[in-house]
């Protein structure tokens, strides 16, 4: 209609205004009323923003590195120091494919227990040097393989929960799409948990749990209501630090501005932990995972 | 032609005899009929087969610790029902119908004991309960545990035996992983040895963190050890599982058991490990 009223000559300002804020409205309408599985299905969306989107704009500098010197390198989990701003940082993230081919390279961002120790071995590098470590989870799941239990799936996430509860600089978490599981907690344990608005978070898939509880995956949104997995739900129950805003319409409408608000928030506690002295940041966090949980006695 | 076929006659579910008053229980691997007195005796290891049944956390009290030396705590911390979960029942009535139907209050059951004299601090998990399922009084009981072991300077000992984290509390349950790992990492700087008993079966969260985090895994022969389900695996990779796959012996062979027990041994090994521990040079 612009590019029709520019060539015409017409006046339809007021149209296209008109019809502009009417969409703007029931988008806003419709996303004030999105139930949780429609937000796990956003949390999905192909178009969404991954770890290297994330990591592509916010950073200046950015080397990643491979490997987890015992087995492989796993391209299911980016690791890498890179440049915020004026802060050096430890970057860390699952990354999914966009297209088939990378999708499987990636391997749907299931990590495998190297992806884990990598993870580790280059977060302890970020100890051994001082830079605070932000990870960025996005992952439908620890990789549920044959070889994966071979080379000791749950070892390699009890070492990471254990070894970051103590890493002698701040961490910052970002849940940018999917957290499943211990999957995502085995890059989850910080002094911040950060989550996108159209994020999901739980000990299993609203799927995983449908086919165990109701014993029929089709009942997925029942489990995602259930569990109480959005962003919002995680905040009440104190278990997340904040939403992060996305822009109208979820984070693959507008890139730039998602990574715009992810950027913002972790500079944001970056500059407040770093002022914590080390021993007590690592008290602080243990409390903070000590505090989780709801009991009668 | 009808003659030309056999009459088929259906197949019969193998005859469950019904055993009278249930003096007498059948090994669940080989088939023998075992009698019931014999096999409490040996602590429910079948006397032909050696197969392991699974035991409830007062049968290990029995065969760990010195007699009467289990002083349990925080026996009455329940779950709050934190999300009211509801699946097709409710959480909260599910909860309550097993604690009428197991007497137990929780997977899990906490406490402090002698081993041949010496003082741990002890958590056995009860798969009766939920699956043995992690839940918030779960990792809240385990994680006073390791308080308590850093208090006492007692060595610590947990017995797993857990489908994994309790779906019902959702992301609460999640983080009890972290929260008992991030505990642990306390008791590990403290250097008070931490001994993890892994039983049939430990998998999951479970497995995911407290389980494999031992300075010594110990786990009970063929004990089902992993962190997805063997259904979950083969469907993800559409083919079978070789034969054994994450049993003890299999994990013990791909680096993460130190010791398989034989029940009937598991008391003594753990006294020595524990000696050992406390010899000064």
């Amino acid at each position: 209609m612009r590019e029709y009223a520019k060539t015409t000559g017409i006046e339809l300002d007021d149209d296209i205004n008109r019809l502009e804020k009417k969409a703007k409205q029931l988008r806003q309408e419709i996303f004030s009323k999105l139930d949780r599985w429609q937000r796990v299905q956003l949390a999905r969306h192909p178009q969404r923003p991954y770890t290297m989107d994330y990591i592509n704009g916010m950073c200046s500098y950015f080397e990643e590195l491979h490997g987890d010197r015992y087995f492989a390198d796993d391209p299911a989990i980016i690791a890498g120091f890179g440049m915020i701003d004026e802060y050096s940082v430890i970057l860390i993230g699952q990354q999914k494919g966009r297209d088939t081919k990378s999708k499987l390279y990636r391997n749907f961002g299931m990590p495998n227990p190297e992806g884990y120790r990598k993870a580790l071995r280059i977060m302890e590098l970020g100890a051994k040097f001082n830079k605070p470590v932000i990870t960025l989870i996005d992952t439908p799941g620890a990789y549920p393989g044959l070889g994966a239990e071979e080379r000791g799936q749950a070892e390699a996430i009890a070492y990471n929960l254990f070894a970051m509860s103590h890493l002698p600089v701040p961490i910052i978490n970002v849940v940018i799409g999917e957290g499943a599981s211990g999957g995502a907690l085995g890059i989850g344990v910080g002094d911040r948990i950060l989550m996108m608005e159209n994020g999901w978070y739980s000990v299993i898939s609203p799927e995983g749990c449908a086919a165990i509880l109701w014993r029929d995956a089709a009942n997925a949104s029942l489990a995602a209501e259930a569990m109480k997995v959005t962003a919002e739900d995680l905040k009440e129950l104190k278990i997340i630090d904040e939403v992060l805003k996305e822009p109208e319409g979820g984070a693959h409408y507008n890139h730039a501005e998602a990574i715009k608000a992810v950027k913002e928030a972790i500079l944001r506690h970056l500059k407040e932990l770093l002022k914590i002295p080390v021993e007590r940041l690592i008290d602080q966090r243990i409390d903070k995972f000590s505090k989780m949980g709801a009991w009668i006695e | 032609m009808d003659w030309f076929k056999r009459k088929k006659e259906s197949l019969k579910a193998a005859d469950k005899k019904e055993l009278p008053d249930g003096l007498w229980e059948k090994c669940e691997n080989c088939g023998e009929i075992i009698y019931k007195k014999e096999l409490e005796k040996k602590y429910y290891v079948c006397p032909k087969c050696d197969h392991h049944f699974r035991i409830g956390y007062e049968v290990y009290v029995s065969l760990l610790f010195d007699k009467d030396t289990f002083t349990e705590f925080n026996a009455n911390i329940l779950s709050a029902d934190p999300l009211n979960f509801k699946d097709v029942k409710k959480y909260s009535d599910k909860y309550k119908a097993t604690v009428k139907k197991t007497g137990l209050k929780e997977a899990v059951v906490t406490g402090s004991a002698k081993i041949d004299g010496r003082e741990v601090v002890a958590a056995l998990m009860d798969f009766r309960f939920l699956g043995g399922s992690m839940g918030s009084v779960v990792g809240e009981k385990i994680s006073r545990a390791v308080d308590k072991a850093l208090e006492l300077k007692a060595p610590l000992i947990i017995l797993s035996s857990s489908g994994g984290a309790r779906m019902h509390e959702g992301i609460f349950s999640l983080m009890q992983m972290a929260k008992t790992s991030a505990k642990l990492a306390r008791l590990d700087k403290a250097g008070i040895p931490y001994i993890s008993i892994l039983t049939n079966p430990t998998t999951g969260g479970t497995t995911a963190s407290y389980a494999m985090l031992g300075d010594i895994h110990i786990a009970e022969p063929k004990a089902l050890i992993g962190f997805a389900g063997p259904r979950v695996i083969k469907q993800t990779i559409g083919q079978d599982l070789p034969k054994g796959f994450q049993r003890s012996e299999f994990v013990q062979e791909h680096g993460f058991i130190d010791i398989i027990a034989h029940r009937h041994e598991l008391k003594t090994k753990i006294s020595k490990l524990l000696e050992f521990f406390a010899h000064k040079n």
